[in-house]
């Protein structure tokens, strides 16, 4: 396994509940594995910690290996390797990703020099190279321009150029196409699926979009106040989502062709890092919730058709696609 | 960026133009005839002198024409005569000049090194005790008047332990090195705090950016993030800084030179003023003005080099 | 990063409030001496005794004496009279100078602010001691000139604060309510407009204060100012100068002390005081 997270908890001082709960999750490679959670889920912090990039005062249990190597573990020179060479992240805002006033090609050689490529003119032919793998037309011309200069798509394929000069084996694509307009997403996926396949990648795609995370991945966690709630198969997802709230998602997300279904917002709000939940976290927003529920510390129950569901009532809940409410139909105003 | 620069150039001839005339219209100000003000008053005033002051200064003709052909001799390097050196003052001048421009030199170096340094080294170990102590000496370093830092100076390392010259700007480079090392150093204490404050705060702003961790995250070794996306993006400010407060020192030389008895054109002031010998003070008041603004403007003409962004937005304002 | 300089010296000092106290104790200090320096003081700040020139400290002379054998404890009490007032007056002058034209020219804007910024400008061209010494050379030396020019010199800072702060307030509803109602507005700017900035203005010339006495005290030095048998801080300096080739320390190093002591202390103070005081950095 390419990376494997075993039972990640998370804590800061001053926060009232971790800000990630025994955590479990996996990626294989070649696999591209969804993330999907609300802002504040902690799926972001999860992504960050496979980096080893905690908060200073964080106190962490759990393993975090990847190719068998205890991330948490490293320090020093060994975690500057482990960063600069197996696993590579994929920012969500490329403009303040780079450093503004520097040139694109110095970001791209210093990645490069980084490791290993120690001649610098190798290292400028390869970074113009990898201008052009990724998709940049002119790359000569790009290497001697400056952020500024360029579109946030353009600079998203910096971003990604920069992430592939380690020729990492895990790929990190945290809410990477989340700050781009329509067409430019469609396109900075394109090139991701392709990258990965080209280069047999593993890659943890974040996002806070379940239908986008189902179609472009492989595998999808879905994560709720620091917690995986329920993970399956993307396409099982879709029609057997489990958990309530992976079904109230989907519930309150809009599609094309049942543009006249009710969007039902979840009630209620996110929890924040000051709710402490003495049971299941989702219990009071959740529809199904019973007294028990409240006290109920989550645990991960295997479904039939694979993955897990961490919901004690899952015998009583619904299966198949999320059903279109008959009080929908939206009377023509 | 063409156009911009030439509006910096005006702005800089305007400004020149007014501060010299506000040197030169300061003798109307003065009590009495001023004629009699520029010969250096009534004592020693003789017939012949006063008549070279009106033939010198063109008093018979009205303001303006005497400003410019005041301003037209001034560039000629033509400054007039002192009364109490009898000397010319452009000589006066340049044979002082050099002192004071090697003092503001070392001075600049001193503080540049020191004040950049402890800046970084602050920053980088923010809530350490190295930044405590930064932060602690630089309160104080600034709160002592450069005059005072310069007399404890000669009173410790001149006269107790005798290390340094008490005096006089000393022959050859290591000479004058030596003997000007007390006064740059007073000069560049409170430009330390300055600039390390400036830095700091700086390097502080420039590493919350976000591009500074994905640089982390991407593994790249502590002291490259630190000189290469940390240190070379609060360049600006620390740079336009030093240039400000370099600026000032050519006013800063007025008491430092004071202190170590330095023959510069700071003690040339003090000298003139307190002996009201007008034509020097004006031609050492118009050349200190004349290099403040000259390196000010220069300090803004460097930024935008400094900050690709900001050369963006003004060529394209 | 953000275009805008600005210097955060202010941060260090609100995390330890035993400096403060401190700083303010010892301000207390000499406040009270400098009232009570005829109290205290040993002897007569301009009495010579030629047989106890350059006396060290003990004896007779807590801090010794200078070269005429003034005694040092007694005129640096004294002097801390001229040292502490005449930057007050400065100030004083300064905001008043400054305070004005920087209300008028938020208040007015059109020519009048371009004006005022322009003067403004021309001034800032001149480093403020340059602009003192300028006017010294031309009206001739001493402490009221001093602290006159001085107040000039500071004033186009006071006015650049106030108009910037001061159109923020012009913006403010209430301004429009008075207007609406028909009042002035020479009456709106001096009963409401400048009250209600005055805080925040206070706190920028309490930050102001220590320099306001450093500045003093060099041209005071450089014998621009205070002219002997003055005790100012400054004029002690220059002339126990002289003492130090011959070994003898004290007569410029405790007022020299005493300056930087005092700048320090309200240097501290100054900054806690502009942070409570809200004034705009």
């Amino acid at each position: 396994m390419l990376l494997d997270i075993q039972n990640l908890t998370l804590g800061l001082p001053g926060a009232a509940r971790p800000l990630l709960a025994e955590v479990s999750l996996r990626v294989g490679a070649g696999e591209t594995v969804g993330l999907v959670g609300e802002s504040g889920s902690g799926k972001s912090t999860t992504a960050k910690t496979v980096l080893r990039l905690l908060p200073e005062a964080a106190s962490v249990t759990g393993r975090v290996l990847v190719d068998g190597t205890d991330v948490l573990a490293l320090d020093g020179a060994g975690l500057r390797a482990h960063r600069a060479g197996t696993v590579a992240m994929v920012h969500q805002d490329p403009r303040s990703a780079l450093n503004p006033v520097r040139r694109v090609g110095d970001f791209l050689v210093e990645r490069l020099t980084s490791t290993g490529t120690t001649d610098r003119r190798t290292a400028r032919a390869k970074a113009v190279e990898l201008l052009g793998a990724v998709g940049l037309s002119e790359p000569e011309r790009r290497f001697g321009q400056r952020p500024h200069e360029l579109s946030g798509g353009m600079l998203q394929r910096v971003v990604i150029a920069g992430a592939l000069a380690a020729e990492p084996r895990l790929l990190l694509a945290d809410e990477s196409t989340s700050a781009l307009d329509v067409t430019t997403q469609a396109e900075i996926l394109a090139l991701l699926r392709s990258l990965r396949e080209q280069r047999d990648l593993g890659m943890l795609f974040i996002t806070h979009d379940l239908h986008l995370a189902a179609a472009f991945c492989d595998r999808v966690y879905v994560m709720y106040a620091g917690r995986v709630v329920e993970q399956q198969e993307a396409d099982r997802l879709f029609t057997h989502a489990r958990h309530p709230y992976t079904r109230g998602l989907l519930a309150c997300s809009p599609e094309l062709e049942d543009i006249d279904r009710a969007l039902e917002p979840i009630p209620g709000r996110p929890p924040s890092l000051s709710d402490t939940f003495t049971g299941c976290p989702f219990a009071t927003r959740c529809p199904h919730a019973e007294p028990e529920c409240g006290t109920w510390i989550p645990e991960p129950v295997p479904l039939p058709g694979g993955g897990t569901a961490a919901c004690r009532r899952l015998a009583d809940l619904p299966e198949g696609p999320v059903e279109q409410p008959v009080l929908a139909k939206r009377s023509p105003a | 960026m063409f156009a911009s620069i030439g509006r910096r150039l005006a702005g800089l001839l305007a400004t020149l133009l007014a501060a010299s005339f506000v040197i030169f219209a300061a003798v109307y100000a003065a009590p009495g005839d001023p004629a009699v003000f520029l010969a250096g008053g009534r004592d020693k005033l003789t017939p012949e002198r006063l008549a070279a002051v009106r033939e010198q200064y063109h008093l018979d003709e009205p303001l303006v024409v005497q400003y410019g052909r005041w301003l037209w001799d001034c560039l000629h390097l033509d400054l007039g005569r002192s009364f109490q050196y009898g000397d010319q003052v452009s000589d006066l001048l340049s044979s002082r000049f050099p002192t004071t421009l090697a003092l503001v030199g070392y001075a600049t170096v001193l503080f540049v090194v020191l004040g950049v340094g402890a800046g970084v080294l602050a920053a980088v170990r923010r809530g350490s005790w190295v930044d405590s102590a930064v932060v602690g000496t630089t309160t104080l370093t600034a709160s002592v008047p450069s005059f005072v830092g310069g007399i404890a100076l000669v009173a410790f390392f001149g006269v107790r332990l005798g290390w340094f010259p008490v005096t006089g700007s000393g022959e050859g480079f290591a000479g004058t090195l030596h003997h000007l090392t007390l006064p740059a150093l007073a000069m560049a204490l409170g430009a330390v705090a300055v600039i390390a404050r400036v830095t700091r705060q700086a390097m502080v702003e420039a590493g919350a950016a976000d591009h500074v961790e994905v640089a982390r995250a991407a593994g790249l070794p502590e002291h490259q993030i630190i000189r290469r996306h940390v240190l070379r993006n609060a360049l600006g400010p620390v740079v336009t800084m030093c240039g400000l407060v370099t600026a000032g020192m050519l006013a800063g030389t007025v008491a430092i030179e004071t202190v170590f008895g330095l023959s510069g054109i700071g003690s040339l002031l003090v000298g003139a003023v307190n002996s009201h010998d007008f034509p020097v003070a004006q031609a050492v008041l118009l050349l200190m003005v004349a290099g403040y603004i000259l390196v000010t403007t220069l300090v803004d003409l460097v930024h935008p080099l400094l900050d690709p962004r900001l050369k963006a937005m003004r060529s394209s304002a | 990063m953000t275009a805008a300089i600005t210097v955060d010296a202010r941060l260090p000092v609100r995390r330890r409030p035993v400096l403060v106290i401190a700083g303010a104790a010892f301000l207390a200090l000499v406040v009270l001496a400098a009232a009570f320096a005829p109290l205290l003081a040993p002897y007569a700040p301009d009495a010579v005794d030629l047989s106890a020139s350059l006396v060290g400290t003990g004896g007779d002379h807590p801090l010794g004496t200078d070269a005429s054998g003034q005694d040092l404890l007694s005129r640096v009490l004294y002097g801390a009279r001229t040292s502490l007032i005449a930057p007050l007056a400065l100030l004083a002058i300064a905001a008043l100078l400054g305070v004005t034209l920087g209300t008028v020219a938020a208040w007015r804007g059109g020519w009048v602010d371009t004006l005022v910024s322009r003067v403004t400008d021309v001034m800032y061209a001149f480093p403020g001691l340059l602009f003192v010494v300028l006017i010294i050379a031309v009206f001739g030396a001493g402490i009221t000139t001093s602290v006159l020019g001085l107040g000039l010199a500071f004033a186009p800072t006071i006015a650049k604060y106030t108009r910037s702060v001061a159109l923020t307030e012009r913006a403010k509803p209430y301004v429009d309510a008075y207007r609406v109602q028909g009042m002035g507005g020479v009456r709106i700017c001096v009963r409401h407009l400048v009250p209600n900035l005055a805080r925040s203005i206070v706190g920028y010339l309490v930050v102001l204060f220590g320099e306001a006495l450093m500045s003093l005290a060099t041209l005071s030095y450089l014998g621009f100012g205070s002219q002997p048998p003055s005790s100012d801080w400054g004029l002690m300096v220059q002339e126990g100068q002289a003492a130090i080739v011959q070994g003898a320390l004290l007569p410029a190093l405790v007022p020299g002390t005493a300056i930087a002591a005092v700048v320090v202390a309200f240097n501290v103070v100054g900054v806690w005081a502009a942070d409570r005081l809200g004034a705009r950095r």
